[in-house]
């Protein structure tokens, strides 16, 4: 069995329809831990040493968070630049995260629709992803197909309920090891491959 | 009475009460029911340890109602007094109109004169206001729906009893039989009129002037004697003040429980509310349960014995017709299901007016002595079975038929009280309790200082006057109710006593402290408090982050080593924590404790050279290994 690690970066949860409902899905699942980093660095003064262990003790991570501005929430570009440090995460000596299973759990307004990159001047939910598949890639570590919730703004509370249980579905098939690391990576999103 | 029977007779109370209520509490009860036992079982009938004396006893305890309802008055607004209106002259009054109607009405057809049949309609058409209060406030069922319209009928009752005494004596039966007024009893109802206006006036004139002082003197004088800091001399002030005004009203006529009520209503917005509330209370507790001691004693177990189906039978159908009174009037005024059943059942009992009222009866020849001691026993016993009566409600009534609602009901929370209590409003606690007053949080706050309460009641704060190590202030400060209980007071010892207090007696309350030094930390870890910051640390770090920008650091470096030696500090303070503890330093004087204190801290500096934070953003370490590379391979062109 896989340890899961869902770190949850969403600056005002009280608020949000989707990431809660879908971190609420998984939070208290066997073998898997759920945190809401806005919750326990709320003065972005992010402990390093302990987040290190977090990743060390953990066989897949997943960041969750919203898609903003076509990136994610300043904390999570903290908890970067501070935890995946030299010598640590990468570098000749950096080889603590080698091998593990790292996952974007991403939502978003737009629909899949918009983000077709063949349109002038728009990228794919994958080429926006770029600089966090090859920072995870300079790690040494798996980046898999990420899992997308398309057009929050529109989904009704059913909509929202199916999307949190393929959630779960995912982050368990994550945990039991369903798949290998190939197919999870082959797909353009995970949920193509496991929903 | 002699030293030694007073001593004798407070022994045998006391110990009544010590052992049956707590018993009776256990059992699931409730307090009345064991005071009423203890009164049974030390009354003449069983045990025979107090005799006719019970009597006065109960005259004497009956002021535990006066006091109760000058409390009830302080916790109530007149705003919300005039909104009651409705359900006091509506609900109230159609209650005792109709109760006595019907209950009169039995009455004559069982042989009373009609007058006897008024007397009896009026007397037992009243509810016991000790008993229904008690038992509801100790559910903690008063802010409900079915607490406001019992409250309103009582209310309207006690209004009531004046006119009923006024009108007894024109109910003797002799104006009845004859069928007509003779010429006497006309000129006697003119001399009432007249006395009744000079009664009249007097009235007003006692019922502005506690008006006027409790709405612009009394708070001067509590200011006086808050000063002194002398809590006894608080408390006598408090009982003064209730006493007086009972006295006065009794004085015009008025009833001394209804005095006491307006003058907590008047004093509902002062100050010291809280304060005047836990002295009160202790006496109020006591009186009530002497009170329903005494209620329990009288019961005559021997006309009970003698005559057992008609007393049944009459308590039966006294019981079953205020009952349905109740319950069709309440349906009416909006009351719903298990509220509806609770209201019914807390009030279909005699009152500890009918005590009066029969004996009044009596004097004035309306009844006779055989009726009157049946009235008494039945009123005794019908008080008796009234927490049974709510007990079964609770127990089978409720769940069995409002099963759904039943559950719900228990959610609603107070609405007036507040979620959050600071202990200590001074230089501390100010700075919090504006920043949560300017997210709309509200807060009960409580102080001890007179003059700062003085000066922050001036700019709309709402401060109360009172020391918080008594459990008796928290729980009227709504220790109940609240969410989170802040300790802000600067004295170590004050501090760790009310700790101590809500831990035990609020289990639920979230405890957030003030720490003044290392020992009083080491003090609220040991006893597990949900926070804890340390009064002077976060601004000294403050000024110490602006130290270092003015020699030259920039300031988001500065910000974030303050923020590294935050956490720093976080893990020294729990490291020390684990290590201390029976040393010596108990024995110190508080200099040397500093000093101590200081090296413990300096040391730990030392000795722990901290994790550097941010090193990730330094990029020498990654420039050093790319120089490296290239050094080894001088091809590569990184």
């Amino acid at each position: 069995m896989n340890r899961v690690s869902i770190l949850v970066f969403h600056p005002l949860m009280h608020k949000s329809r989707v990431n809660q409902k879908l971190a609420l899905a998984v939070d208290g699942m066997e073998g898997v831990s759920t945190r809401f980093m806005y919750d326990i660095y709320p003065d972005f003064y992010i402990d390093v040493k302990k987040e290190q262990e977090v990743l060390l003790e953990s066989d897949t991570i997943v960041w969750q968070h919203p898609f903003y501005w076509y990136s994610s929430p300043s904390l999570l570009k903290e908890w970067i630049d501070l935890v995946l440090e030299h010598g640590f995460a990468y570098g000749r000596k950096g080889r603590a995260l080698e091998g593990k299973q790292i996952m974007s759990t991403i939502s978003t307004g737009g629909r899949r629709e918009a983000y077709l990159s063949d349109e002038d001047g728009k990228f794919s939910v994958r080429q926006l992803l770029a600089p966090f598949e090859q920072t995870t890639t300079l790690c040494r570590m798996n980046y898999l197909s990420p899992f997308v919730t398309h057009g929050t703004h529109l989904l009704d509370e059913n909509g929202i309920g199916e999307a949190a249980s393929g959630y779960a579905k995912v982050i368990g098939a994550l945990r039991d090891g369903l798949y290998s690391t190939e197919e999870l990576r082959k797909h353009e999103y995970i949920n193509d491959l496991i929903l | 009475m002699h030293q030694q029977d007073f001593f004798q007779n407070a022994i045998i109370y006391l110990l009544a009460a010590v052992i049956s209520v707590p018993v009776a509490k256990r059992l699931g009860f409730g307090s009345v029911l064991g005071y009423l036992l203890a009164g049974m079982i030390i009354g003449p009938f069983v045990l025979g340890l107090i005799g006719s004396e019970g009597e006065d006893v109960m005259n004497f305890a009956e002021f535990g109602v006066v006091m109760m309802l000058f409390l009830i008055g302080l916790e109530l607004k007149p705003n919300l007094l005039w909104e009651m209106r409705k359900s006091i002259f509506g609900l109230g009054g159609l209650q005792l109109v109709i109760s006595a109607v019907l209950i009169g009405t039995i009455a004559v057809v069982l042989g009373q004169t009609v007058g006897a049949g008024v007397a009896i309609g009026l007397t037992l058409g009243l509810s016991s206001t000790a008993i229904v209060l008690q038992t509801l406030n100790e559910k903690g069922l008063m802010k409900q729906a079915s607490g406001q319209a019992s409250f309103s009928v009582l209310l309207f009752q006690d209004i009531s009893v004046v006119p009923i005494l006024a009108l007894i004596p024109l109910l003797a039966s002799s104006a009845f039989s004859a069928g007509t007024a003779s010429h006497e009893d006309i000129r006697y109802i003119g001399e009432l009129e007249i006395t009744g206006w000079v009664q009249v006036a007097m009235m007003l004139v006692v019922i502005s002037g506690i008006v006027v002082v409790g709405l612009y003197l009394v708070k001067y004088v509590f200011r006086i004697i808050a000063r002194t800091g002398l809590r006894e001399i608080f408390t006598a002030t408090a009982l003064l003040l209730v006493i007086a005004t009972a006295m006065l009203m009794d004085l015009v006529g008025l009833s001394p429980a209804l005095g006491a009520f307006l003058s907590g209503i008047v004093l509902a917005n002062n100050e010291y509310r809280h304060e005047l509330e836990a002295d009160v209370e202790p006496f109020k507790g006591l009186l009530l349960g002497l009170f329903f001691i005494s209620v329990g004693a009288s019961i005559n177990f021997g006309l009970l014995i003698s005559s057992p189906g008609l007393i049944v039978i009459l308590l039966f159908s006294l019981i079953a017709v205020k009952f349905m009174v109740l319950f069709i009037l309440g349906r009416f005024f909006g009351l719903r299901g298990g509220q509806n059943t609770l209201f019914a059942f807390a009030l279909a009992q005699g009152g500890e007016f009918a005590f009066v009222l029969v004996a009044f009866s009596l004097n004035n020849g309306v009844i006779d002595a055989g009726v009157s001691s049946i009235l008494l026993l039945v009123v005794a016993l019908s008080m008796a079975v009234t927490p049974l009566l709510l007990l079964l409600n609770d127990k089978l009534i409720l769940p069995l038929a409002f099963r759904s609602e039943y559950i719900r009901e228990h959610d609603v929370i107070d609405q007036n009280g507040h979620p959050v209590i600071i202990a200590g409003f001074g230089r501390f606690g100010v700075g919090m309790g504006r920043f949560l007053i300017a997210n709309g949080i509200k807060a009960t706050i409580l102080d001890d200082n007179p003059d700062n309460i003085e000066v922050l009641r001036k700019f709309g704060f709402k401060v109360y006057y009172g020391d918080a190590t008594r459990a008796d202030l928290l729980a009227s400060a709504g220790a109940g109710e609240a969410k989170v209980l802040v300790v802000a007071v600067d004295d170590k010892h004050q501090s760790l006593k009310i700790v101590d207090l809500a831990k035990r007696n609020y289990p639920h309350l979230k405890i957030l402290v003030r720490s003044t030094d290392l020992d009083h930390t080491y003090e609220l870890l040991d006893r597990k408090v949900d926070g804890i910051k340390r009064d002077t640390f976060e601004s000294s770090l403050r000024l110490g982050t602006e130290v270092l920008t003015h020699l030259g650091y920039n300031s988001y470096r500065a910000h974030r080593l303050a923020g590294t030696f935050r956490q720093h500090n976080r893990k020294v303070i729990h490291e020390l924590y684990r290590h201390h503890g029976e040393d010596e330093k108990k024995y110190l004087s508080e200099a040397k404790k500093f000093a101590s204190e200081l090296e413990e801290l300096l040391q730990a500096e030392n000795e722990d050279s901290s994790h550097e934070q941010d090193c990730s953003w330094d990029v020498s370490s990654r420039r050093e290994e790319i120089q490296q590379i290239n050094r080894s391979s001088p091809k590569g062109s990184n």
